[in-house]
């Protein structure tokens, strides 16, 4: 930096030192650099040894046989394919995941727009008490759902005898279990989707819907050209990764179901959990959580567009 | 002793160099104000100078010492932002005793201190206050604050003033012209206001494009400007530049503007633009004061024209016409009673010895 | 209303004027009415929950009446797993085990954020997507490779390994949420503590921690929700009841028991929820901030 460079009268006397110190700078900067890193080792630590290579770690045990002594390559994944039961775990997880964020992003989108219209204080209490499902631990909230579906106490059954109707086995019949585990999930993850539905909604100017109202726009009008377009991104962003947490959601089908009956309910997380731990075949168990992972990829690719594309536009 | 002396600075990011290789001696107590455009590089000289931003190449020396290499808080300086960066978990007195605190100076030292800048400053009865509950003209004050205790060998100001409405700006920039009088340390200050610099600045330094044109005392710029960047930055509303040519009749200059229009260059100028006479790409440049309306009771003068007026702006004490000469339009200040009106002819003067004859091509004033 | 009526025959102005009104207190009474249903379907099984946490076993055997009711309420259920020790257990892993994570988490998030939103290095721009993207690995592909792991460790059947595993469910969100408050701070706040004479340190201490205080609350509370609330891990490592977190306590201990014990069980469920319910009740604002992160943004 300081090489063959004259320095002005009146600081000449500092040119030996100013170019003493010249490569100070840069260790200056290099020492800023290593701290920087340093800070962030724990992360790196953690999201490496925890998270990245227990994932490669997973691909390597699912290409083992059961004694985890011979390498099989894809036997795990090919034998799976072929199982009835498994093939019923794939349409379960695909069954509950979509129609499940379907109904909490319909629901949620609605609540959301009843809570616009309320302002102020009550906004708060209404959000409040609302938010309440998505706040109590899921497995004990589900322990509470298994508790009112119970085949002979339930006290929904006694509402639905007390109204006139026939008891309905909730957890016992195949489309009873189905539907039920995903009324719980609907149920804990719908004020998700209001609570960010309503900070979308509260973070459209009003001046639109003015601007809209004095052009004449009816309520569905506003809701078609303002309301959505501008909700658009949160609207995908939050079902992409509602997607992803459901499509791999494990605490309500293990307590409400276990998979019953007959193997009907399984998603890929607990059916896993039955072949590899309490089975205690990890090679295989291994290979069925691996078959969420392309789906997860894909997902979790479409977010990680938008959080960049939206980080970049932040930026600039 | 705290001179500010850049030598050859250079700042280059990526390859994109935003000053490119200026020099500028800084004199002790002064206060020096450096102007232009947004992106001519003077909140990044600003930078380099507080330490903020590291020199690609060149020298700053602040009291004498290279301070290259040496890191903001070794530099005793201190700088006022656009946006105040107070911190807004703090009141005003931590707000301001808070390099101090840093620095390990006794509590009593730092009591005294502070109760004196905010004496000086008239914030005495806020320093319980956290930002939040200031409003622009106090936070600005408290900046200022934090900048003063702290007793530095420079301040450094990055457009303090820009964040506040018109009124405001104007009565602090009193403010600081008045706090500058009783602590006299040496001040670097950057604003693209051209107004804000002729105020306050004892000298000026008008850059563009990484460069320096021009360096001077406020006057010297307004009346001698060195190039026509400067010429048509500084003043308000800007110097008319007209394409004109320099003729040779009857041994004496003529200034020719239109066919029709031409002007005797003033006696005392007659040596300086003969070596121009039949150039290409001359301008002249003449501010609208100095196009002004023709007074009857005065004799006549060959500086004389009349003209078709194309708007006139009342502005109270003066009135600006504005008029097309060759496609360009040209503005000149009347007075008010002078019965200036839109699509009317007028005749106007032009006061020729205040012109500046500049080359377009190489945007120097001859 | 007559009134209303009386003046708009005179003037067909204030007609329309009363008649906005109108539809305008018309729909807020169309959307407290539908809220009111959804609070009633989103609240039955927390109300149900501590309805039943307050009978006894021989009430909810006896199926006389309804149960949504309880005819004589009684504490026993709480009384007497506050003293029972197998419970103790259970609540005192919970407590511990989310508090070490939270104090961990916090700790690797802060720095890291701080780092990443700031002192920017090489590859710091890769770390950031990175630690995003983690966030959306989700647990239940882990635990099986996780097991092996955790086994090869020594720490199957030991509370510790939720310290251990933990953080990974709550570090990636909170570094992601802390980048975010960090980066809303403008840079001439450290550039003025910069001049002001602080180091690298002191900037974190004293300037951004105290400024980004809000996004710490709502990080804290997001890891301590994890870590309270998380049931795969804890039940796939640990199996003897004394190394369990009151979730699989819960889950797995209790129904063992006697079948009319449901009692006792949603007083568990009552006595377990309450500390994310008291926190959620006192910093909703927090907690609702450090949910919808990013959602105002575009």
């Amino acid at each position: 930096m300081a090489n063959g460079r004259t320095i002005a009268i009146g600081i000449g006397t500092e040119a030996s030192a100013a170019s003493r110190r010249a490569g100070s700078l840069k260790k200056l900067a290099r020492r800023r650099s290593t701290t920087a890193l340093l800070l962030c080792a724990p992360l790196i630590v953690l999201i490496v040894g925890l998270k990245l290579y227990p994932t490669f770690y997973a691909i390597f045990l699912s290409m083992l046989d059961r004694k985890m002594e011979h390498f099989v390559g894809l036997d795990n994944f090919a034998f799976l394919l072929t199982r009835p039961s498994f093939q019923l775990v794939i349409f379960q997880s695909c069954l509950f995941a979509i129609t499940a964020v379907v109904m909490k992003a319909v629901i949620g989108f609605i609540v959301a727009h009843l809570m616009h219209n309320i302002r102020g204080r009550n906004q708060r209490i209404w959000r409040g008490l609302l938010l309440v499902p998505w706040v109590i631990p899921l497995a004990l909230s589900t322990l509470t759902w298994w508790w009112l579906f119970d085949p002979s106490y339930s006290a929904l059954n006694w509402t639905l005898n007390w109204l006139g109707f026939e008891s309905i086995p909730f957890l016992g019949t195949t489309w009873n279990a189905r539907i039920a585990v995903i009324a719980v999930n609907v149920w804990f993850g719908a004020p998700f989707f209001m609570i960010m539905y309503l900070a979308a909604l509260k973070s459209v100017p009003e001046q639109l819907y003015e601007a809209a109202a004095i052009d004449g726009a009816t309520a569905w009008q506003k809701l078609r050209f303002i309301t959505l377009p501008m909700m658009r991104n949160i609207i995908l962003i939050t079902m992409l990764y509602s997607l992803i947490v459901t499509f791999a959601d494990f605490d309500i089908v293990r307590i409400l179901t276990n998979g019953g009956p007959q193997d009907s309910t399984h998603l890929f997380a607990t059916y896993a959990f039955n072949v590899g731990i309490e089975s205690g075949n990890i090679p295989r168990g291994a290979s069925v959580s691996l078959f969420m992972f392309p789906v997860l990829a894909t997902l979790a690719f479409f977010v990680l567009r938008d959080v960049l594309k939206r980080s970049r536009e932040v930026s600039t | 002793m705290a001179q500010v002396t850049l030598r050859k600075v250079v700042k280059k990011y990526d390859e994109v160099l935003a000053v490119r290789g200026i020099d500028l001696d800084i004199v002790d107590k002064e206060f020096i104000v450096l102007v232009g455009p947004s992106g001519c590089g003077k909140s990044t000289t600003l930078r380099m100078i507080a330490g903020l931003e590291e020199i690609s190449d060149g020298d700053i020396a602040i009291g004498g010492d290279v301070v290259n290499d040496v890191p903001p808080k070794d530099r005793d300086i201190a700088m006022v932002f656009q946006n105040y960066a107070l911190y807004p978990h703090m009141n005003v007195y931590e707000n301001m005793s808070f390099g101090l605190k840093l620095k390990r100076t006794p509590k009593d030292e730092i009591e005294r201190r502070v109760k004196q800048a905010a004496q000086i400053l008239d914030i005495t009865e806020l320093l319980d206050r956290k930002p939040k509950q200031l409003s622009g003209g106090q936070r600005q004050r408290v900046a200022m604050g934090r900048a003063i205790v702290r007793d530095p060998k420079v301040f450094l100001f990055d457009e303090p003033l820009s964040n506040l409405d018109a009124k405001l700006r104007v009565q602090m920039r009193t403010e600081i012209k008045k706090v500058h009088q009783k602590v006299r340390t040496t001040t670097v200050y950057v604003t693209h206001d051209q107004v804000e610099a002729m105020t306050l600045a004892d000298r000026v330094v008008v850059m563009n494009a990484g460069l320096i044109e021009q360096v001077g005392s406020p006057n010297d710029l307004y009346h001698s400007p060195a190039t026509k960047f400067v010429a048509g930055f500084i003043g308000s509303p800007a110097m008319n530049f007209i394409a004109c040519r320099v003729e040779q009749a009857a041994g004496a200059l003529r200034l020719r503007l239109s066919d029709t229009l031409s002007f005797p260059v003033p006696a005392d100028r007659t040596a300086r633009y003969t070596p121009h006479v039949g150039k290409p790409n001359l301008l002249l440049g003449l501010r609208p004061e100095h196009i002004i309306e023709t007074r009857p009771h005065i004799e006549p003068n060959q500086h004389d024209f009349e003209i078709l007026i194309d708007v006139v702006e009342p502005m109270g004490m003066e009135t600006l016409v504005y008029f097309t000469i060759e496609g360009t339009e040209v503005c000149g200040r009347v007075n008010p009673n002078a019965g200036a009106t839109a699509e009317k002819p007028m005749k106007l003067r032009a006061d020729l010895s205040n012109m500046h004859l500049i080359d377009d091509s190489t945007g120097k004033v001859l | 209303m007559t009134t209303t009526m009386a003046t708009s025959e005179a003037t067909p102005r204030k007609a329309k004027v009363g008649s906005l009104e109108r539809q305008r207190r018309w729909a807020l009474g169309g959307s407290y009415a539908a809220l009111s249903v959804f609070v009633v379907i989103f609240l039955v099984p927390p109300f149900y929950m501590i309805m039943t946490s307050l009978k006894s076993s021989a009430e909810i055997s006896a199926q006389q009446g309804s149960p949504w009711v309880v005819q004589n309420p009684t504490l026993d259920n709480f009384i007497y797993l506050a003293t029972n020790a197998q419970f103790q257990r259970y609540f005192l892993n919970s407590v511990w085990v989310t508090g070490l994570v939270v104090i961990l988490s916090m700790t690797i998030a802060i720095l890291a954020a701080f780092s990443l939103s700031r002192m920017g290095f090489k590859g710091s721009q890769v770390i950031s997507t990175g630690v995003f993207l983690t966030y959306l690995v989700p647990p239940s592909l882990l635990f099986i490779p996780l097991f092996q792991i955790v086994g090869a460790l020594g720490l199957i059947n030991n509370t510790w390994v939720l310290v251990l595993l933990f953080p990974t469910l709550a570090v990636p969100f909170c570094t992601w949420l802390m980048i975010g408050y960090f980066s809303s701070i403008p840079k001439e706040l450290d550039e003025a503590a910069l001049i002001d004479g602080a180091n690298y340190l002191q900037i974190l201490l004293k300037v951004f921690i105290p400024v980004a205080m809000p996004g710490i609350i709502a990080a804290t509370i997001f890891a301590f929700t994890v870590g309270w609330g998380a049931f795969l891990y804890p039940l796939a490592y640990l199996y003897s009841a004394d190394q369990a977190v009151l979730t699989v306590g819960i889950v797995r201990e209790l129904i063992r028991g006697d079948v009319f014990a449901w009692g006792t069980i949603m007083a568990a469920c009552v006595m377990a929820a309450a500390p994310p319910i008291l926190i959620y009740t006192f910093l909703m604002d927090y907690y609702v901030a450090g949910l919808t992160a990013g959602a105002t943004k575009g």
